[in-house]
């Protein structure tokens, strides 16, 4: 196995909570109750950490400092799926997002966690504890608002039918996929798909929501290549806005 | 985030509440207060004093929620991790702190929702600074850094009050506070002593803050409303002017310190009275701007509204689920 494989694999998993976390951080003072607010805003404090311990990585690894990759680096150069750089929209899409997404998150944590590398695992070991509290509210709140009232049965239903083909687009494979797999690293992106879809398929039963047949879904690929929505460069442009008037100054 | 400059009653409705009260009852109660003993949510208590708690808690819970619009457009601009976590940690203190307040002000009869309402209808007020836009990165470490600290005075006096439902709130949240302003320190500090454009973008926000910050604690007390009764059963802690001296004889040290003007020509502190002179706030203004016609009254309520009405579904769905739940007091 490359150094260049598994750097991708650590930039992708960075990129994909740093990108998730600064979205979330947008329900900030403007949540559907108090609670759902400070949640959200832990929640993605949560992830933003955790994207910070991955450039770490990387930065250990030879990349640059982890504020100037995150800060620094255009649409095209960042490995997060598009999945997770759309807008907010309404909470109906951001809560299905987060429920899809971290039922992804632990189980590639709890694989990372035992990988052979212990820099890698000390960090999966660490964070995965609190990717499980992210996925038990995700589901806590998929049940509330599955069959509540019509209202939110029906946005909950049309928000998982919008998000799914984008979710599957979080497993798309690397050129170094196979490399990745028989050093041992994980167990590879299908493998998290096949658990990924048993793990929800049961939540999203029990929250009284469908799932549509799989092959009728078509993935949407690109983001792990660079290939973007129209929605992350302003994303960045924001969030690097104060940082890029002076990257060497001290903040 | 809470600096006073409350908007009590006028004495003539005070002494309207106050008439029909028992006598021996009162005299009783105002001895618990002066014993220094706590008032709870099941006591007996005036009129007049749960409307007025009601009306200064629910104002704090208003500060806190609006308060966290004007640092919240920071936190996507964040400069750099370790701004970026501190930051939405801070703005969801405020939140947490709007949360507390509330659960306090419900234990005195006055619901949540009805308290976002009034917010909403412009019926009830919140802090006047926050009716003021945040242009730079700046003018959102100004508000960390100084308003967080003016809250503190005003919150810190407030916590030695007599309900005890709002003094615990207060406990917590001016503990939480405390790190907002180290944060906010820290920040203003790194723009002041920074490069020459970070210095430049420090002096203007504080040139832009300064009034606000004056405003913030509420119109001198020899032209506010007078309150005597809330002060006897300590509602009110310290006037409007004893929280302003406090916080400019903390604060504008630090501020020279750091090589930054304070646009007041007359600012000084009299060495033989101990207190601060200052040009007189322009308190038509902060009339203006407190009855709704700042430069973001407007905005920041449509915010708020928007926030209400794209969440409204999420609640009615809760209500539904909680339809054959019995109500519960929030811990308070």
């Amino acid at each position: 196995m490359t150094e260049e494989a598994l750097k991708e694999l650590l930039y992708k998993i960075a990129d994909d909570q740093l990108i998730l976390g600064h979205r979330n951080s947008e329900w900030t003072g403007v949540g559907p109750l108090l609670e759902e607010d400070i949640a959200f805003s832990s929640m993605a404090q949560d992830k933003v950490g955790h994207s910070l311990a991955f450039y770490n990585l990387l930065h250990e690894l030879g990349e640059q400092e982890p504020d100037i990759v995150a800060f620094t680096r255009n649409a095209d150069q960042f490995h997060n799926s598009q999945f997770v750089e759309l807008p907010i929209g309404d909470y109906s899409f951001s809560l299905v997002r987060h429920f899809l997404y971290d039922h992804a998150e632990l189980i590639r944590f709890n694989m990372l966690a035992e990988c052979p590398i212990d820099e890698i695992a000390d960090v999966a070991k660490k964070l995965k504890g609190e990717i499980k509290y992210h996925v038990m509210h995700a589901n806590t709140w998929m049940k509330q608002l599955g069959k509540a009232t019509e209202e939110s049965h029906n946005k909950m239903q049309s928000a998982l039918n919008e998000a799914l083909p984008y979710a599957l687009g979080m497993f798309e494979t690397s050129e170094f996929e196979n490399d990745l797999i028989e050093a041992g690293i994980y167990a590879g992106e299908a493998a998290i798909e096949l658990k990924w879809k048993d793990n929800i398929t049961m939540v999203l039963e029990e929250s009284g929501l469908s799932l549509p047949s799989w092959n009728t879904i078509k993935p949407v690929y690109g983001g792990r290549k660079g290939k973007h929505t129209d929605h992350l460069q302003p994303l960045l442009d924001e969030m690097t806005e104060v940082f890029k008037e002076d990257p060497t100054a001290d903040w | 985030m809470y600096g006073g400059g409350q908007v009590f009653e006028s004495s003539s409705v005070n002494n309207e509440l106050l008439k029909d009260e028992d006598p021996i009852k009162l005299a009783e109660f105002e001895a618990r207060i002066a014993r220094g003993e706590k008032i709870e949510p099941s006591d007996w208590m005036p009129k007049l004093y749960r409307k007025q708690l009601i009306r200064m808690i629910e104002q704090h819970g208003h500060s806190e929620i609006i308060g966290a619009l004007p640092e919240g457009t920071w936190i996507t601009r964040a400069p750099g991790f370790k701004r970026k976590l501190a930051l939405m940690a801070k703005v969801q203190d405020e939140v947490g702190h709007a949360q507390l307040l509330y659960g306090a002000a419900e234990t005195l009869g006055k619901s949540r929702e009805q308290m976002i309402e009034d917010l909403i209808s412009g019926k009830s007020k919140y802090s006047n600074i926050f009716n003021y836009p945040t242009f730079t990165w700046a003018d959102s470490c100004f508000i960390s850094w100084l308003v967080d600290a003016g809250a503190i005075v005003n919150q810190l006096a407030n916590a030695r009050g007599s309900y005890g439902p709002y003094c615990r709130a207060l406990d917590r949240i001016c503990a939480e506070e405390s790190f907002h302003l180290k944060y906010g320190h820290h920040c203003v500090i790194h723009l002041a002593t920074g490069t020459p454009k970070q210095r430049k973008m420090m002096q203007e926000a504080v040139d832009r803050w300064w009034a606000p910050m004056m405003h913030f604690f509420g119109p001198s007390d020899k032209i506010s409303t007078h309150t005597e009764i809330l002060t006897k059963w300590k509602v009110k802690m310290a006037t409007n002017d004893e929280c302003r001296q406090q916080f400019l004889d903390m604060y504008v040290p630090k501020i020279w310190e750091l090589g930054l003007t304070i646009p007041d020509d007359k600012l000084k502190k009299n060495d033989e009275t101990g207190e601060w002179e200052f040009t007189e706030p322009d308190w038509e203004e902060f009339k203006r701007v407190i009855n709704g016609d700042g430069p973001l009254n407007k905005e920041r309520l449509a915010v708020r509204r928007t926030a209400e009405e794209r969440g409204a579904w999420v609640r009615r769905a809760l209500a539904k689920n909680s339809e054959d739940q019995e109500y519960t007091a929030p811990l308070a």
